[in-house]
């Protein structure tokens, strides 16, 4: 048996300049250039602006909308795993029906269902929000929040119920309060757990994000729909989309592995 | 050092003052099994209490209901003087009436488990202060002195920053005694300590033991090492079928023992 001796927090592998890789970086310059000398770029001045506002509307509403729904998976997780029956049986209900219904109904659903509704009450529109509930953005924060929060429910569930029992055990037979069991030691270790999943559902949640454009938000997408109605160019825009997207999707996934490495795991 | 304890008569009052744990017709049961039937036990401070017993007898179920892990189904048990204050839990057992008493008295008993349980994300250290830190207020540069002076103590300074999974069993027992000892326990619980050890790695963890043992700590010992037993222990309780079938000095019990399932435990485990 070998035990590793890591005592700094990042041991891995340092990218290196590999043969592969050089050749990998050589076909994306070569691949770029090409792009950029046959394809139509002579639009992308007038858009500046706008994209960069798309972008950040994208990645505004991705943080926010991550941030509600793992605030609420939390609890739904909990729920399901040591809840009583009365806050169990709806939690798993809610994660199913999100789970189980496409986003964008869920989003119609809200926008067009709620949206149409409210005006109906005098109340709701005499209130000091009936300005908020007039835009397109609060439906879309709401629809895609719960999404994430049906999604990562469940994500959480699993987490919280494969901590090791000892684990609670040991906090329960040291004076733990139960919510300190919680906060020490239950969410700590479920949240390291659950990390690959969570970061798998948060790029999908920023991949979700073109729907927002089905009901007027401008996001990263819209913008580049908004290029194909004003100059008739079609791919370009999309090209460049697909970058962003991954470019913000790398950046996603290099933020949740420094979190993943702040805890070595025992491989083997 | 004498062995002080002794089996309570029901109805006798005993000095309550240098009585570290003191357990009064205890009974315990799983749904139908009924796993301990009346066990009485007391511990004055320095004592070591070795108990022992098959597999099945009640003796973790014992050692859990010191610190209120299982809720005994009826019976007194006392901590330094202290009743734990239990009431009725609708289904013909009990639970702690009282939440903030049973912390208290908890983060004052030191256990130490068959599987380590240290906090697997929380690194040697930090799991030894963890407790000092959240549940008893104490400063963490202080608590961080007081866990490095702990982990010298057991030989495992220099793992200081290393998480649990890179440890070995035995590492990580000591490790768990260092967490046990970080709480400056009034009584520690050992519940089968060596038990999910590799048999190379026993030795390791039972010096640390004996040496808390020679220093006077009280201890109750939950365990299968008969010869460990007979060595440090002052007093050895012999479990069977959830009754408290024999006990008496350590000596005593392994040269003479008296009743027939004692005899027979300790030719079958040697």
């Amino acid at each position: 048996m070998t035990y590793s001796t890591t005592t700094s927090a990042n041991s891995r592998p340092v990218a290196r300049l590999e043969a592969h890789r050089i050749v990998l970086i050589a076909i994306g310059i070569a691949l770029a250039a090409t792009a950029a000398a046959l394809m139509r770029w002579d639009w992308l001045p007038n858009y500046y602006a706008l994209a960069i506002e798309g972008l950040w509307r994208t990645v505004l509403i991705l943080i926010v909308t991550c941030a509600i729904g793992f605030a609420l998976a939390v609890p739904l997780g909990m729920a399901q795993v040591t809840g009583p029956i009365w806050l169990s049986l709806p939690a798993k209900a809610f994660c199913t029906v999100i789970r189980g219904t496409p986003l964008l109904l869920q989003l119609w659903l809200l926008y067009y269902g709620l949206g149409a509704l409210f005006p109906h009450y005098p109340w709701i529109r005499e209130s000091n929000l009936w300005p908020l509930f007039r835009q397109a953005w609060p439906y879309a924060i709401l629809a895609l929040s719960l999404s994430c929060a049906g999604y990562e429910g469940e994500v959480m569930r699993g987490a919280f119920a494969g901590v090791p029992l000892g684990q609670l055990e040991a906090a329960r037979a040291f004076g733990m309060s139960r919510w300190k069991v919680f906060r020490r030691v239950w969410l700590p270790q479920a949240i390291h757990k659950a990390l690959p999943t969570l970061a798998g559902e948060t790029v999908l949640q920023l991949k979700s994000m073109p729907l927002v454009a089905t009901i007027t938000v401008v996001d990263l997408y819209a913008v580049a729909l908004r290029v194909r109605q004003d100059t008739y160019v079609i791919y370009e825009p999309l090209l460049l989309l697909a970058v962003a997207y991954m470019t913000l999707t790398g950046v996603l996934v290099w933020i949740f592995n420094h979190l993943e490495a702040r805890i070595p795991v025992r491989v083997g | 050092m004498t062995a002080t304890i002794r089996a309570i008569p029901r109805n006798t009052v005993s000095d309550a003052a240098a009585e570290a744990i003191h357990i009064e017709d205890l009974h315990k049961t799983f749904g139908t099994l009924h796993v301990l039937k009346g066990v009485s036990l007391s511990a004055r401070d320095g004592d070591v209490v070795a108990v022992i017993g098959s597999s099945g007898s009640g003796k973790s179920t014992l050692l859990r209901c010191i610190n209120c892990l299982e809720s005994p189904t009826s019976g007194v048990i006392r901590v330094n003087g202290e009743e734990i204050r239990l009431k009725p839990d609708g289904n013909g057992s009990t639970v702690p009436a009282d939440r903030k008493q049973i912390e208290r008295i908890r983060s004052r008993l030191g256990m130490v488990f068959q599987s380590f349980n240290l906090w697997n994300h929380l690194t040697l250290i930090e799991n030894v202060i963890e407790v000092p830190v959240s549940v008893l207020g104490v400063k963490r540069e202080r608590a961080t002195a007081e866990a490095e002076k702990l982990l010298a103590r057991v030989g495992l300074l220099e793992k200081r920053d290393i998480y649990p999974a890179f440890l070995s069993g035995g590492q990580q027992q000591r490790g768990a005694i260092a967490r046990a000892l970080a709480v400056q326990p009034r009584v520690m619980l050992f519940d089968e300590p060596t038990s999910a050890l590799d048999p190379e790695l026993v030795g390791e963890v039972l010096a640390v033991i004996a040496g808390l043992a020679r220093e006077g700590r009280t201890m109750i010992l939950v365990t299968h090492e008969m010869k460990f037993a007979r060595e440090v222990a002052t007093h050895v309780v012999f479990l069977h079928e959830g009754r408290l079938e024999e006990e008496g000095s350590p000596d005593a019990l392994f040269s003479s023992p008296k009743s027939e399932r004692l005899q027979q435990f300790i030719r079958r485990v040697g």
